[in-house]
């Protein structure tokens, strides 16, 4: 098991009163839970299955329940790890998380039952590794999901290692054990508990070794830790039991998996050390981003990471130790959503061919305006070929390959105005052309997969055809999930708008460009 | 059984109604006032028998250093403004309602919740807990689980463990926050006359015993009204500038 490095000097004289009388044993019954068996005796904590006693409710959902193993009193790292999952489970919901039934306190006996997730963790994959590429990719694609899902709930993890990553039948990523983790809401109890930097040591971030605990890109730092050792076999930091060899970390970096792997795609290279920088700020800003990536290999921006086949010198080395001497992070509060918000992913639906001159020219000028306010903003530029339900072969032949090499140009030059006017960096600007019959709903897939929070796209200009085609953004206004911005080109009103934009129009007060905004 | 609790309304007619309001609204069934029922605000009478009529229904309320002020006299050490405002409010108040205020207890208990406008260590010394280290002496001075106290006007939310590790937090309103037993808690809910944290709206916290949760709200409230008052009184125009920009 992964070592964990907590402050053990502290007597802890106040839990007074758990585990008394009888120690737990099959056929007991605590609150209206009774135990059935236990299945799995951990470090921390017993984990036994239960059913709910007189149930009423949904009797499918299996249910845990999970016991802190308290050693005579005196560990301040179970009782406040627990208490802190105590605290936060209730809070989370969806469906990268157990669904939390109930919890006990500490002065009767402490537990928290929730629901089952079935199979193992992915722990045992790691004896495994190196895995296939396109398992590692599949991977990193779903736990950077449900790692986005958290930290819009304002939580931080802090321990994302194997071991605390299942998955459900239908391979959605579910987040266990939050007993490190820091939720913006809540009081941080471990904040003040400990004199030791907390986490697993091969997974810790930089700043998680400095007492950072609220910033959502340690989790992605951790999820790169994870991904370089299911890529190469081996652990980028190794195994350090002392603080002095976390810092290691700070200064030293690890070896470019390319060269442990030589089948290792650079752009992969890339996803990974870019996980892995020291500095939060030049990670990916959120797991969105990086999800965006993972899912579309060739829109990954290749720097001298992609390129990277040794590690940095010694005369480089020695200068980051020297720097990071001195450079402890500031404790400025900022919440977990505040990074989510200042890295949001924009997608600018462009209708290439279709669209009039002075539409997509109105549709760049408010799309640059958008990414302008947010340094931190991804743009995803995409264009929907249309396609027949039948014959979609046609597309796989030479005819359909130019046709989609022809749109991705013309996107481009769509794109380069703004390209250029913020000289956007590092990926912030990807392209994608879609192929589908419908065109609203590959728009509104899109968005959805990449965790898109604003879409931006133009009103179809002529209202005879929209008569005739129905309106494409009036769909994505009514059936997309985050914020949607239609844009019109100045010049006439017209009657015949769809209903819908028509309506935001009118409350946001503007008669040009309309805006839903979701939450 | 949810417990509204309200400290520092500082005679703002304006806010206390929003705030009980708020408060019923989410369904508050006990009330507790944790005093500074006047001074700074230009409707100290209103506020006074609101209070009374609460107790009346069964709140529970403790003395604040402003309504000792207005009772015994400006204290010598008091600024010159504050001074000119406890001999307005004085004025302002009839001899049942001055009884009214001089009858106040420094503290309430109920079940293992103690009520204190300052501090538990020397209520009646009007100490600031301002940081963990007050925080910490208070709660020592006291077997209660749960302190809530006014005085110190932004919301905040302190915790001791039983080793001894303190911490504090700045909570988001409209967050319920578990407070589990095993711990002690020091509440602040935050002034609802006259916030200070940069926010004008309202502050007051309610606490659910069913399952010991405690919840942080801010009202927004007409606090233009509430500031022309004062200037219409002649107090000083700072106490109105105020409450605008919630400093």
């Amino acid at each position: 098991m992964d070592p964990k490095l907590y402050s053990n000097s502290l007597g802890y004289s106040g839990a007074g009163g758990q585990n008394a009388g009888s120690p737990l044993a099959p056929g007991m019954v605590i609150d209206r839970f009774e135990l059935v068996e236990k299945l799995h005796v951990g470090g921390m904590a017993h984990l036994w299955k239960v059913v709910e006693v007189n149930h009423q409710g949904d009797s499918r959902l299996q249910l845990i329940m999970k016991v802190p193993r308290i050693k005579g009193g005196e560990d301040p790292a179970t009782i406040v790890g627990f208490e802190v999952e105590q605290m936060i489970m209730p809070m989370l919901s969806g469906r990268h998380v157990p669904k939390f039934i109930a919890k006990g306190d500490f002065t009767r006996q402490p537990y928290i039952v929730m629901e089952r997730i079935e199979g193992v963790s992915l722990r045992p994959r790691l004896d495994e590794a190196p895995l296939a590429i396109d398992e590692v990719i599949e991977i990193g694609s779903r736990v950077a999901t449900a790692l986005h899902e958290l930290h819009r709930q304002h939580l931080v993890h802090l321990d994302v290692k194997p071991s605390n990553i299942m998955f459900r039948a239908d391979g959605t990523a579910v987040l266990v054990d939050f007993g490190l983790s820091r939720h913006d809401h809540l009081p941080d109890l471990l904040d003040e508990e400990f004199t030791l930097p907390m986490g697993t040591g091969p997974y810790m971030s930089p700043e998680q070794v400095q007492f950072v605990r609220n910033d959502p890109r340690s989790d992605l730092f951790a999820l790169g830790v994870m991904l370089y050792h299911f890529t190469t076999g081996e652990r980028p930091f190794g195994q350090p039991e002392s603080v002095r060899g976390l810092r290691r970390r700070l200064y030293v970096d690890p070896v470019p998996p390319r060269t442990l792997r030589p089948d290792c795609p650079p752009w992969l290279q890339e996803v990974i050390l870019h996980c892995l920088e020291v500095k939060p700020e030049r990670r990916y800003q959120t797991a969105a981003q990086l999800a965006l990536d993972l899912q579309d290999p060739s829109q990954v921006a290749l720097t001298r990471r992609a390129e990277k086949l040794q590690r940095s010198g010694a005369i480089k080395t020695f200068k980051r130790w020297f720097f990071a001497l001195g450079a402890e992070p500031g404790q400025e509060r900022a919440q977990v959503t505040e990074q989510l918000d200042r890295s949001p992913i924009i997608m600018a639906a462009v209708d290439i061919d279709h669209a009039t001159t002075e539409l997509l020219q109105q549709l760049r000028e408010t799309v640059r305006r958008i990414v302008l306010t947010e340094p931190g903003a991804r743009l995803a530029c995409i264009s929907v070929m249309k396609i027949a339900r039948i014959g979609m072969d046609d597309l796989v032949d030479a005819d359909g390959r130019s046709r989609h090499v022809k749109q991705l140009v013309a996107l481009k030059h769509w794109a380069r105005p703004i390209s250029k006017a913020l000289s956007l960096e590092e990926g912030r600007l990807t392209f994608h052309v879609l192929e589908a019959p419908d065109v609203a709903a590959a728009i509104i897939e899109f968005a959805q997969r990449n965790h898109a929070d604003h879409i931006v796209m133009g009103a179809r200009g002529a209202s005879t055809l929209r008569r005739l085609l129905g309106s494409v953004s009036s769909q994505v206004v009514a059936q997309s999930d985050c914020t949607v911005t239609v844009v019109r080109a100045a010049g006439p009103t017209e009657d015949s708008r769809p209903a819908a934009v028509a309506a935001a129009a009118a409350s946001a007060g503007r008669p040009a460009d309309a805006t839903v905004d979701r939450p | 059984m949810k417990t509204a609790l309200l400290a520092d309304l500082h005679a703002n007619r304006e806010a206390v109604e929003a705030v009980l309001d708020h408060a019923r609204t989410q369904g508050a069934q006990r009330w507790v006032l944790l005093g500074d029922f006047v001074g700074y605000g230009a409707d100290p009478a209103w506020v006074v028998d609101q209070v009374r009529e609460l107790v009346r229904q069964g709140a529970l309320v403790v003395m604040g250093n402003h309504d000792q002020a207005v009772v015994r006299g400006a204290a010598p050490h008091m600024r010159p403004d504050a001074r000119y405002v406890v001999e307005w409010t004085r004025a302002q108040l009839d001899a049942a309602q001055l009884d009214f205020l001089a009858s106040l207890p420094m503290t309430q208990r109920h079940g293992d919740q103690l009520y204190v406008h300052a501090n538990a260590w020397a209520p009646a010394g009007w100490d600031y807990i301002q940081s963990r280290l007050e925080a910490v002496r208070s709660l020592h001075a006291t077997e209660c689980r749960y302190t809530f106290c006014g005085h110190m006007h932004e919301p905040k939310l302190y915790n001791l463990s039983s080793t001894g590790k303190a911490g504090d937090f700045v909570p988001t309103p409209g967050v319920a926050i578990p407070l589990p037993p095993h711990r002690q808690w020091l509440v602040i809910p935050g002034s609802a006359g006259q916030p200070r944290d940069g926010n004008p709206a309202a502050c007051y916290a309610m606490f659910d015993e069913s399952d010991s949760s405690l919840t942080f709200h801010r009202v927004p409230y007409d606090h233009d009204s509430a500031g022309a008052k004062i200037l219409d009184a002649k107090l000083p125009q700072r106490l109105a500038s105020r409450l605008e920009d919630g400093h």
